[in-house]
């Protein structure tokens, strides 16, 4: 079953085309990291998915499980308030908002999700603890929590490991598996970091202005656009 | 001492100014936190200027205060929350411009119709005799409206605070929290201000929030406890006043900034305390 569908698809800021003829099809289960170059228009694609963008030209047609508004996503940045009072839990609920319709309060069932999800997570240590107390690592994990209250089939996170020690971003990948195997939430995950991406996608969208590749992982490893682009990468480190 | 305190509620018109002043106090500590943390509280502070504005302006023309004050500084609220958030002119800068010249305008009003009266310094800096039995009745029932509304929104309001654009991903109509909340703020801003004085009525609204915020740390504890030492301060204010003659809210902005300054304190010694343990 696939869960979002784009056909035609032209992206980009103020009417100015980043990328043309995006056709893509996300089915339930996935796993696709997007790669490309800085500048690319990654994040574009992310933001355009999760309507934080509007659409040139084409469609994105969402399945019907899937509203529009109950798409997890996690940014590039923690959220930076170094005098904002909000325990983790707080943050962690306030992810459920998109399923809060007219409602006041959240429902029992919301609830006991939350602290499903913060079990999932193995976050209940910190659950008390106040938000802005935490490391950057937490703070990941807190809000990688939050866009899981969020999402109903579907996670988009957009460079969730930049600025991240190595060992801290290992854990988040693995969890991230993790939520993709059991939880049967499909991940689309912008990456510049092609040794996990490799490691851990089942899928690979390779971008650089239109669709350069598009397939299975093992497929886009012979490839030659991920021989050019490892070698690039490799070089400016 | 406390035959004394008894016989503060022993006249009419202190019993009214009790009952609004703590409705007020309760509303104005609960948007505070939300509006330190937008950083929304000058803006507060300009529209307490234009409040003063349109007051002068309902003095001369013998109109209720509520009636014209309300609407314009609504207005003005929708104006600066537009303008800090598009224009060219910054936020801080729009304030600047909105606060002096409608203070400027309520100046000059003043002085062309009645002179600078006890009136006037009555608006400005607050009075408990300034309440009719209709302001009671309407500020009662507007605080109620803006309790019942602030809970009912609980959950946008966080969530739209702590981080506007999951918010918006979220599909919450953000810019309508915005307008929401800057609604209530104008609201109370315009009730709080025959009682706590124009030029000291933003005082109300942002410095619980910020002597909550320096112990508690979840958001939930914080407005809660903004709330009670709001009310706390506003009563020992009150008292004050009405044994030693001082103004009202100068009175109440005092023990306000004693209570930050006590907190303040607790707060890094607890910090302090936590950290070296």
């Amino acid at each position: 079953m696939s869960i979002i569908t784009c056909r035609d698809l032209c992206i980009g800021y103020d009417k100015k085309i980043l990328i043309k003829d995006i056709n893509l099809e996300i089915k339930e289960g996935d796993y696709i990291s997007v790669v490309g170059p800085n500048g690319a228009g990654k994040s574009t694609l992310a933001k355009t998915l999760i309507k934080q963008i509007k659409t040139i030209s084409g469609e994105i047609t969402y399945n019907n499980e899937v509203l529009k508004t109950h798409i997890g996503y996690l940014s590039q940045q923690n959220v930076d308030s170094n005098d904002f009072p909000a325990s983790v839990y707080e943050v962690i609920r306030s992810g459920c908002i998109n399923q809060l319709g007219f409602r006041a309060f959240f429902k029992k069932n919301k609830i006991e999700h939350v602290n499903r999800i913060i079990d999932f997570l193995e976050l209940n240590h910190l659950k008390k603890r106040c938000y802005r107390e935490l490391s950057g690592g937490q703070k990941r994990l807190v809000l990688l929590a939050r866009a899981l209250c969020a999402a109903n089939k579907i996670l988009v996170l957009d460079e969730p490991v930049a600025g991240l020690d190595p060992i801290i971003c290992a854990n988040f990948y693995e969890i991230v598996k993790r939520a993709n195997a059991h939880l049967g939430i499909s991940i689309l995950m912008v990456s510049h970091d092609l040794q996990n991406v490799v490691k851990y996608s089942k899928r690979v969208l390779h971008i650089d202005k239109k669709i350069k590749f598009y397939g299975t992982t093992e497929d886009y490893v012979k490839s030659k656009v991920y021989a050019k682009f490892n070698t690039e990468e490799s070089n400016r480190d | 001492m406390i035959d004394d305190i008894m016989q503060v509620f022993s006249y009419g018109f202190m019993c009214r100014a009790f009952m609004v002043g703590i409705a007020i106090s309760i509303c104005s500590a609960l948007l505070g936190v939300p509006l330190v943390l937008k950083r929304f509280s000058m803006m507060g502070d300009g529209l307490s200027h234009v409040a003063f504005g349109t007051l002068s302006i309902a003095m001369a023309t013998h109109d209720s205060p509520l009636l014209i004050s309300l609407p314009i500084v609504i207005l003005c609220s929708f104006l600066l929350l537009n303008l800090s958030q598009k224009s060219k002119l910054h936020g801080d800068a729009a304030i600047a411009l909105i606060s002096t010249s409608s203070l400027s305008i309520g100046v000059l009003v003043l002085s062309v119709t009645t002179g600078m009266n006890t009136d006037v310094c009555n608006f400005l800096f607050g009075s408990i005799l300034g309440m009719s039995n209709t302001d009671v009745y309407v500020s009662l029932v507007m605080c109620a409206v803006i309790l019942i509304a602030y809970i009912l929104m609980y959950q946008r309001i966080f969530a739209t605070t702590f981080d506007e654009a999951f918010a918006k991903a979220s599909g919450i109509n953000v810019k309508m929290c915005s307008l929401f909340i800057s609604l209530m703020m104008s609201i109370i801003i315009v009730l709080g201000m025959r009682m706590m004085g124009a030029l000291l009525i933003s005082n109300l609204i942002v410095i619980p929030a910020l002597t909550s915020m320096r112990i508690f740390k979840t958001f939930f504890s914080a407005v809660l406890y903004a709330v009670v030492i709001s009310v706390i301060c506003f009563s020992l204010g009150m008292v004050t006043s009405y044994l030693i003659e001082t103004p009202t809210g100068a009175s109440i902005v005092i023990f306000n900034i004693v209570a930050f300054i006590l907190h303040a304190i607790i707060g890094s010694t607890l910090k302090y305390v936590k950290t070296t343990c």
